[in-house]
C-alpha cells in the first residue's frame, strides 16, 4: 500500500526534474518560441490585410488579426511541445528516465499522468513567455485573463500529451517527429480555429468546417481564447475535458513498454 | 530476502523466449545469470522489473508476488540497466534525488541517503557535476548508488559492465561482490561474459529460453568434468 506522502514525493520529484531540465536547456526552450513568434509577427502581418475578423465572441469589439491568432499560437506551442515530449518519452531522449520512472513502485497510470503534467507545466511556462512577448505587437488580453487561462492551458497540454503518448505507443511508422508533424500536428493545427474563425471556414467549405468541429484542438483553442478574455465557453471546456479524460485513460491503459524502446533494442 | 521464479514463460508473438524457467536465489549471495546474447536474460530482467508483463508463472520478490503485490515487490528491488538510465543534463545528486522521490523519500531523507551512498562509492567530489561530464565507470557507480538509495534487499544488474574497459569492469564487479558481504544484498548479475563469473558464485545458465544449469560454479564444473567455468559453459550451451 502506497502512502499519500509517497504519491506526493513522487509527484514533486517528477515535476522538479522536468523544471531542472527546463533550466538546463533554457536556450533550447526559448528557441522553440521562434516558430509562434514568426507566425504572430510575419504571418499575421501578411494576412491582416486579406482576412477581416468580424465581432465574434469572446471579443466585444473589432480586433486585429494578431489578437485573433494569439490563442491559437498558444495552442500551437503546447501542440508541438506535447507531441515532441510524448514521443521522446518512448523513443529517444527520455528512455533512461522512463526506465527509472516505470520501475518505481508507484502505479503506472499515476506516473504517466504525472509525467505528462510535468511536461505540460514547461509548455505552459513557454506560453506565458510567448504572451509576454506578444505584448510588443499589442496583443493585450485583460490582466486577469493571464490567470484565468491557466486551467485551459493545463487541460490542453494534458490532452495533447496523452494523444502523443497514445500515438507513440501504437503507431510505429510515426516514430520520427517529421512523420508526426505531417500526419498529426499540421492537420490538427490547420483544421482548427487557430488561424481563422470557423464561420469563415464554413463559408469556404462546409465539410472542412465539420472536420474542424470534430477536431478537439479546435475546442482547446476556443477554451484558451475564451478564458484569456475572461469568458466562459462550456462547450469548448466540456469537449476538451472529455477528450482529455478519454485520451488519458486510453494512453495509460494501453501503454506497454515493450511496444516502445523503453525496454531496450535487444530485448531477448 | 530473495527472488523466486515460478514457471516463467514468455513469448514475443509466436516466438517463445523463456520456457518454464524456475529458480530460487539465496539471500545475501552473488548470483551470475549467464547466457549468450539472445538467451532470454534481458526478457527475464524485463519481467522482474515489470517493464514486461508476466504471461506465465510468477516472480516472488522478497516474499511478495509481483503479480499480486507489485508495489511491495518492486520496493525491494534495486535495478541497474544495461543502457544508461541517468539524466545526462542533471547532476549526480539531482539524479539521486529524483530516484529517491519516486521511492517516496522526503527531501531530508533523500539528501542524507544520497550523501551516504556517494561517500561509500567515492563520488562525493563529483556530486554536483553533470552526469555528462563523468566517464563510463563513474556513471555505472552512480547507477549502483542510485539503485541502493531506497535500501532494497535485491540488486539486479543487466550487463552492467557493457561499454567499460577491463579495469573498470573488474573494479565494478569487485565492488558489487563486496555489497553482498557488507549489506547482505542478494545480487543477480546478468552477463554474457564468462570472465565476470567466479567458481564460488551461484551460476544460472540460460540458453534459448531454458535454464540449463543452476548450481555453484565449482559444482557445475565438477558435474561436467571440466576444470573451469568457460569450458563448462561451452559444453552446456555449445557456444564457442
Amino acid at each position: 500500500m502506497i502512502s499519500p506522502s509517497h504519491y506526493w514525493h513522487g509527484f514533486v520529484g517528477v515535476q522538479t526534474r522536468e523544471w531542472l531540465r527546463f533550466w538546463q536547456q533554457r536556450t533550447r526552450f526559448a528557441s522553440a518560441l521562434v516558430r509562434p513568434l514568426l507566425w504572430l509577427v510575419v504571418f499575421a502581418a501578411g494576412f491582416r490585410a486579406v482576412l477581416g475578423i468580424s465581432i465574434i465572441p469572446p471579443y466585444d469589439t473589432y480586433i486585429t488579426y494578431e489578437n485573433y491568432i494569439a490563442p491559437g499560437l498558444c495552442g500551437m506551442i503546447i501542440l508541438f511541445n506535447s507531441m515532441q515530449g510524448a514521443l521522446s518519452m518512448v523513443y529517444d531522449r527520455e528512455l533512461g528516465s522512463m526506465r527509472v520512472l516505470l520501475t518505481s513502485p508507484l502505479p503506472r497510470p499515476f506516473l504517466l499522468v504525472t509525467k505528462l503534467l510535468a511536461m505540460g507545466g514547461v509548455s505552459v511556462a513557454q506560453v506565458y513567455l510567448f504572451l509576454a512577448l506578444a505584448l510588443l505587437v499589442d496583443v493585450e488580453p485583460p490582466n486577469w485573463g493571464y490567470l484565468a487561462v491557466l486551467p485551459a492551458l493545463i487541460l490542453t497540454s494534458l490532452m495533447l500529451g496523452a494523444l502523443g503518448l497514445l500515438i507513440a505507443t501504437w503507431v510505429k511508422q510515426l516514430e520520427n517527429f517529421a512523420g508526426v508533424m505531417n500526419f498529426v500536428i499540421f492537420p490538427m493545427f490547420f483544421l482548427s480555429s487557430a488561424l481563422y474563425p470557423l464561420w469563415r471556414m464554413n463559408e469556404a467549405s462546409p465539410w472542412l468546417y465539420w472536420i474542424c468541429q470534430f477536431n478537439p484542438f479546435t475546442h482547446a483553442v476556443e477554451a484558451i481564447r475564451f478564458s484569456l478574455y475572461l469568458s466562459w465557453n462550456s462547450q469548448a471546456f466540456g469537449i476538451t475535458a472529455g477528450t482529455t479524460l478519454v485520451l488519458a485513460l486510453l494512453a495509460t491503459a494501453s501503454f506497454r513498454p515493450q511496444r516502445t524502446r523503453i525496454l531496450g533494442k535487444d530485448s531477448a | 530476502m530473495t527472488i523466486e521464479a515460478r514457471s516463467i514463460g514468455f513469448r514475443y508473438g509466436d516466438q517463445p523466449v523463456l520456457k518454464d524457467v524456475s529458480f530460487t536465489l539465496t539471500s545475501g549471495r552473488f548470483h551470475a545469470l549467464l547466457g549468450p546474447n539472445g538467451a532470454g536474460k534481458s526478457t527475464l530482467f524485463g519481467l522482474t522489473t515489470r517493464l514486461l508483463a508476466l504471461q506465465q508463472g510468477d516472480l516472488i520478490l522478497a516474499g511478495r508476488s509481483l503479480k499480486k503485490h507489485p508495489t511491495e515487490a518492486m520496493s525491494q528491488l534495486g535495478v541497474v540497466f544495461q543502457q544508461n538510465a541517468l539524466d545526462l543534463d542533471l547532476t549526480v545528486r539531482q539524479n539521486l534525488h529524483y530516484h529517491a522521490a519516486l521511492h517516496g523519500m522526503s527531501g531530508r531523507v533523500a539528501r542524507s541517503r544520497s550523501h551516504r551512498e556517494l561517500e561509500r562509492f567515492g563520488l562525493l567530489d563529483r556530486a554536483d557535476a553533470p552526469v555528462r561530464q563523468l566517464n563510463g565507470g563513474h556513471r555505472r557507480r552512480v547507477e549502483i548508488a542510485r539503485a541502493l538509495l531506497h535500501q532494497p534487499t535485491i540488486l539486479l544488474l543487466d550487463e552492467a559492465t557493457a561499454g567499460l574497459d577491463i579495469a573498470s569492469r573488474n573494479a565494478l564487479n569487485h565492488h558489487v561482490r563486496s555489497l553482498c558481504d557488507q549489506d547482505g544484498l542478494t545480487v543477480l548479475w546478468a552477463t554474457h561474459l564468462i570472465e565476470e563469473v567466479h567458481n564460488e558464485d551461484r551460476v544460472l545458465i540460460l540458453h534459448r529460453g531454458q535454464l540449463l544449469a543452476d548450481a555453484d560454479g565449482y559444482q557445475l564444473c565438477s558435474d561436467q568434468g571440466n576444470r573451469d567455468l568457460a569450458t563448462t559453459f561451452h559444453t552446456l550451451t555449445g557456444a564457442g
